[in-house]
């Protein structure tokens, strides 16, 4: 029998944890995907979050750190000085980098550290319960925005993509979902290209993908696909803020 | 190189660090520590290392965290307010068995405090400091020769048991000039391979994961009794000076630069007639207990006293190693004030029972 596909050896055969309709899994796949596509002579160091992703370290077939919460682009900085030659890269949700690491996402990207950040923005505090994160739409809620986020109260979502872009030490920033397979294989390619930016040591790159929460959003796998395609694209629109 | 040379103790210090194979610093400002950032900065690039100012002092700290876990001999260096933003990386790199020497220059607190002398981190340094159990090897120095030699075997020492080192000095450690010999450079290359640093060389079954999260209780139960037995191990690196203590009678005793003042003392006592020795920990993790129980058990000693530039926290370990067995008194100063020898010796007499 002819295989037409297969996992990317870049993943472990340890099964996922995530809950039902989450796009973690898809976010590992492309991203492992593109690591691979980079042909595998470059040794890889991962950095795992808090939150979520904090098990990535079980997912990711390559060495891995699992970083404190907010700290993975200080952690990946430092790994990077001792291994200049490898390709570092860290995977964060948006409490992670947006809020508790908002200084260490900026000053790494300020620096223009060689790295490649993939943010998974799912606009909600997944791990601990449904919270609000700096991402959460207004209007949304969550379990410390219970009528919703307003401006007034919460205060206004914030667009990591558009403020990195204005960053000189930022050489690849771009905006992805995988609302649909269109969706998927454009996150794709942009993945890849963030991690070929640093294999040509470009300096730093991130590629924020819109993600979908269906256990703390109250939606059905499905009407999270759509709330991305149809919501958070109003507030996040894809597209590429920076390329050097 | 055998030649004496006078140093300030914050750049002896950096300078020791290098030699003993740091290649690797991340720092952050703050007095009075600054010379050893502003040393490496410089140094470090010119044996092949890195370094980067941090955007604070936690990053600083996970930046550490992230070299020494792919294997780089790497370092921090802070004064008491950033140590405790440190804190919770320190625990991080504890519970991830990475090996790393972080240097704190201890100024008065508490909050911002002031930018003067102080021993007021004894507590935070031997008792944990962030959070969960967890212990540091931790040297008290009480000259620049003695920081430098410290440090110089500091990562070796970090490396054998897979632990932060920390050497805690104190603003006069930092700013003060004294002649030091330097150790030779350490030749990068004899240092051993470490087979579980993220390194990027392995992927697959043989790939390495730095981790401090057990989410089975049993799990982390087992990581912590393996800690419990590594700091036990750890007793063999207990060091302490013991000066004129084998006859006395008032046991004077203190750690670092109160140290110093404190042998002065003793000195002035013996001269006047009383027989006073001193007990310096040169290790303040593990402590010196059995030495202060032996002391303790001399029927020819009466009395100890301990000397700090704090409120009382290293005397808190004297009472528990003396046990009871004979009194145990204390002065201190603090706010970045530090007691002369001949205010402690009059503080001495009033003292002895």
């Amino acid at each position: 029998m002819q295989k037409v596909f297969q996992k990317s050896a870049l993943l472990t055969d340890t099964p996922f944890h995530y809950c039902p309709g989450c796009t973690h899994g898809i976010s590992h796949r492309i991203t492992a995907e593109a690591l691979e596509e980079l042909g595998g002579k470059q040794g890889i160091i991962g950095v795992a979050p808090v939150g979520c992703a904090v098990f990535a370290y079980n997912y990711f077939n390559c060495d891995i750190q699992q970083a404190a919460h907010g700290r993975a682009p200080a952690v990946a900085s430092g790994i990077k000085r001792v291994c200049p030659d490898k390709i570092v890269f860290a995977y964060q949700g948006d409490g992670d980098l947006a809020s508790i690491g908002m200084a260490e996402t900026v000053h790494a990207a300020a620096r223009g550290e060689n790295i490649t950040i993939i943010f998974i923005n799912n606009a909600i505090y997944g791990m601990t319960g449904g919270q609000m994160a700096p991402t959460t739409l207004i209007g949304q809620k969550s379990t410390t925005s219970q009528g919703g986020r307003t401006a007034a109260l919460q205060g206004n979502p914030i667009r990591i993509c558009e403020m990195l872009a204005t960053l000189d030490g930022a050489s690849y920033i771009a905006r992805v979902s995988l609302h649909d397979l269109k969706s998927v294989v454009a996150a794709k390619k942009a993945v890849k290209k963030a991690f070929d930016y640093q294999v040509a040591g470009k300096g730093f790159s991130l590629v924020e993908i819109l993600s979908t929460c269906p256990t703390n959003w109250g939606m059905t796998p499905e009407n999270s696909m759509e709330y991305v395609k149809n919501e958070m694209t109003k507030v996040y629109p894809l597209g590429v803020f920076k390329e050097v | 190189m055998s030649e004496r040379i006078l140093m300030k103790g914050n750049e002896a210090v950096a300078e020791a660090a290098v030699r003993g194979g740091c290649r690797y610093f991340f720092g952050y400002p703050i007095t009075p520590q600054n010379e050893i950032p502003e040393y490496m900065s410089k140094r470090l690039p010119e044996v092949g290392g890195a370094f980067i100012q941090a955007e604070s002092e936690v990053s600083a700290i996970n930046m550490v965290y992230g070299a020494a876990g792919a294997g780089g001999r790497a370092m921090t260096s802070s004064s008491s307010p950033g140590i405790s933003l440190k804190q919770e990386g320190i625990s991080y790199i504890a519970g991830a068995e990475l090996p790393c020497v972080i240097v704190n220059m201890v100024r008065s607190g508490p909050g911002l405090g002031g930018i003067l002398p102080s021993q007021g981190d004894y507590f935070q340094s031997v008792k944990g400091g962030g959070h969960g159990d967890y212990r540091m090897l931790v040297y008290g120095p009480a000259s620049i020769q003695e920081a430098v030699d410290i440090t110089y075997k500091a990562f070796e020492k970090a490396e054998k048991y897979r632990i932060p080192v920390m050497i805690l000095g104190d603003g006069v450690l930092g700013q003060m000039m004294e002649p030091v010999v330097l150790p030779e450079m350490t030749d990068i290359a004899s240092i051993p391979v470490k087979e579980w640093a993220t390194d990027g060389t392995k992927s697959g079954k043989d790939r390495r994961i730095i981790n401090s999260l057990y989410i089975e209780a049993d799990v982390l139960e087992g990581m912590n009794n393996k800690f419990a037995a590594l700091y036990e191990r750890m007793k063999a690196e207990t060091a302490c000076e013991t000066y004129l203590a084998d006859d006395a009678e008032i046991i004077l005793t203190a750690f670092g630069i109160t140290a110093r003042i404190a042998k002065s003392a003793v000195d002035i006592l013996r001269e006047s007639g009383v027989k006073a020795g001193l007990i310096r920990p040169i290790t303040l993790y593990p402590f010196p207990s059995d030495i202060y129980a032996q002391y303790a058990a001399k029927k020819t000693v009466k009395q100890f006293i301990t000397l700090e530039l704090n409120l009382g926290q290293m005397v808190e370990d004297v009472r528990l190693a003396v046990n009871g067995a004979k009194p145990v008194d204390f002065y201190g100063r603090s706010g970045g004030n530090i007691m002369s020898p001949e205010e402690t010796v009059q503080q001495v007499l009033k003292k002895i029972k």
